[in-house]
């Protein structure tokens, strides 16, 4: 098969997966290389692609240059599947490489990310493909590259603590909620990406391998599976994720990262899973919530939502 | 007549289908190095020139080109393996293995990790991937793996690495995040033993 026959063969076409065979080699040492040195920035050679900076050309570039024809590609955007971002990145990839897509988690053997990870647990073979805008942890705190770069070689993370401290000093608890920094196998301090910090846990020991692109930063970097990921704290203020007081209105789903949706102009609201495959799986399940429109709700009187994953 | 024979020999024995066997043999590679210690075959069909294996040869032609200096050891070099890679690459060879940014050697043969190149404090990732030709992957004397990507720890058994390996590694792992990382190859298998991993002896204790 070639990505000739994909296009149906009378047009000019492209490379298997957009990139030529040379850009996929650099980008394949340079993700080696973040697997061998986890948590470290890899730099690359990133390329324009035919989406703007922002959209995602980093998580891009790492998918087009590891997939393959016998791939399921499941592609996310804040958790949801039928976004702008999801829906434009999964048509990219059908049409540059004829590959089947999936919004299902468990059957996806690559899952492209932007800032979330999904609820269901990842499996052992399936990888993890993060969007990134800023790939360096330190950058606010130090906007020099040198610098940073030798902060990371003298494994010298005082400011980071700072930071984090300073939080407390100034809100009484540490304010970061989202990109909250992670220490990597106890060596290198890394951004997960703009995730909420709920998802931070999920990173610790995942069965799934984990490649973080930031296209328009050129650095690649890399989670290997079963590996130590800790949220930065202090003995006094450990991590803590964010909860929430009530559970998804549609499904009724308890302990899952919550959406608001405002409803009308008169305070009206309702949270919603951000995982819209976490919610439709859980739906067709028979789980309700306190908004859901199904008409079997009705009879229940309160939410199904008791059963704790 | 000699020139005429290695030019047909370089220019046959690649891939058949360059863009798929090559992401065939990344994959196996990327999920190698993901989950150390464990093998993985090599799915490419190449026949380089004698000495060099075909998953040496297989590697080389999925991930080498124009920007990676290769090196050439013992049981990997020939006047045959550089015309090959040459055409099948276009890597240059280079004398120095601490310029390479891909070396392929006989286990037997290994130079010492320090001799190649081992990146930087600032930049780790400017170091060479030592693919070693072993005589096999299993059967040899048991080494435990501990690390990133493995649950705990995994045993391994790879036949014919030099006898200092183990404590090779464990010095080698004292530089981390500076550091070399190991494909070792038997035929169409591979593992990886990345620089994260802590490689010991079975009564050994020790740990990076």
């Amino acid at each position: 098969m070639s990505a000739a026959t994909a296009l149906g063969g009378d047009l000019a076409t492209y490379n298997f997966a957009y990139l030529d065979e040379q850009t996929k080699r650099m980008i394949r040492r340079a993700i080696l290389k973040a697997i061998a040195i986890p948590g470290y920035q890899v730099p690359f050679a990133s390329r324009e692609m035919p989406m703007p900076y922002g959209w995602g050309t980093g998580g891009v570039q790492v998918t087009a240059s590891i997939i393959g024809p016998q791939d399921v590609l499941k592609v996310i955007d804040q958790g949801a599947d039928d976004t702008t971002n999801a829906v434009s990145i999964r048509a990219f990839f059908q049409k540059v490489a004829n590959v089947s897509v999936t919004t299902k988690t468990r059957e996806a053997s690559i899952i492209q990310t932007r800032h979330r990870i999904p609820e269901e647990k990842l499996q052992a073979g399936q990888v993890l493909v993060y969007q990134v805008p800023i790939p360096e942890p330190l950058r606010f705190l130090e906007p020099r590259e040198t610098e940073t770069r030798k902060m990371h070689a003298l494994e010298e993370y005082g400011l980071m603590h700072v930071k984090l401290y300073e939080d407390i000093a100034r809100h009484g608890h540490i304010a970061t909620t989202y990109a909250y920094p992670v220490l990597v196998s106890g060596r290198y301090v890394m951004d997960p990406s703009p995730t909420p910090k709920f998802d931070n846990p999920k990173m610790d020991m995942s069965e799934a391998l984990q490649l973080f692109g930031a296209g328009r930063e050129k650095r690649i970097y890399a989670i290997p599976p079963h590996t130590k990921v800790v949220s930065l704290d202090f003995e006094d203020h450990p991590f803590e994720i964010q909860t929430f007081d009530e559970p998804c209105a549609l499904c009724g789903a308890e302990g899952v990262y919550l959406d608001e949706v405002i409803l009308d102009d008169r305070g009206g609201r309702m949270f919603v899973c951000s995982d819209t495959d976490h919610c439709e799986s859980r739906r067709a399940d028979g789980h309700r919530g306190r908004l859901s429109p199904d008409e079997a709700y009705a009879g229940h009187g309160k939410t199904e939502g008791e059963a704790v994953r | 007549m000699t020139e005429a024979v290695l030019s047909t020999l370089a220019v046959s024995g690649g891939f058949n289908d360059p863009v798929f066997e090559a992401q065939g043999v990344f994959r196996a590679l990327m999920d190698a190095t993901a989950r150390p210690g464990t093998l993985h075959d090599l799915p490419a069909s190449v026949a380089p020139p004698a000495p060099l294996g075909p998953g040496s040869g297989a590697i080389a032609v999925s991930m080498c080109d124009p920007d990676t200096p290769v090196w050439l050891g013992d049981g990997a070099d020939s006047e045959g393996v550089r015309a090959w890679l040459s055409f099948q690459c276009g890597a240059p060879v280079v004398q120095e293995p601490d310029k390479s940014t891909f070396a392929f050697v006989r286990a037997g043969a290994m130079p010492a990790l320090n001799a190649l190149a081992l990146g930087t404090q600032e930049y780790p990732d400017r170091s060479t991937t030592l693919v070693v030709e072993v005589e096999a992957l299993e059967g040899g004397p048991r080494l435990i793996l501990e690390g990133p990507g493995i649950d705990g720890q995994r045993t391994v058994k790879p036949m014919g690495l030099p006898e200092d390996f183990a404590a090779q590694r464990s010095a080698s792992r004292a530089l981390f995040p500076r550091g070399v990382d190991i494909v070792l190859v038997a035929g169409l298998r591979m593992m990886a033993l990345p620089r994260s991993t802590v490689v010991s002896h079975d009564n050994e204790t020790e740990a990076g």
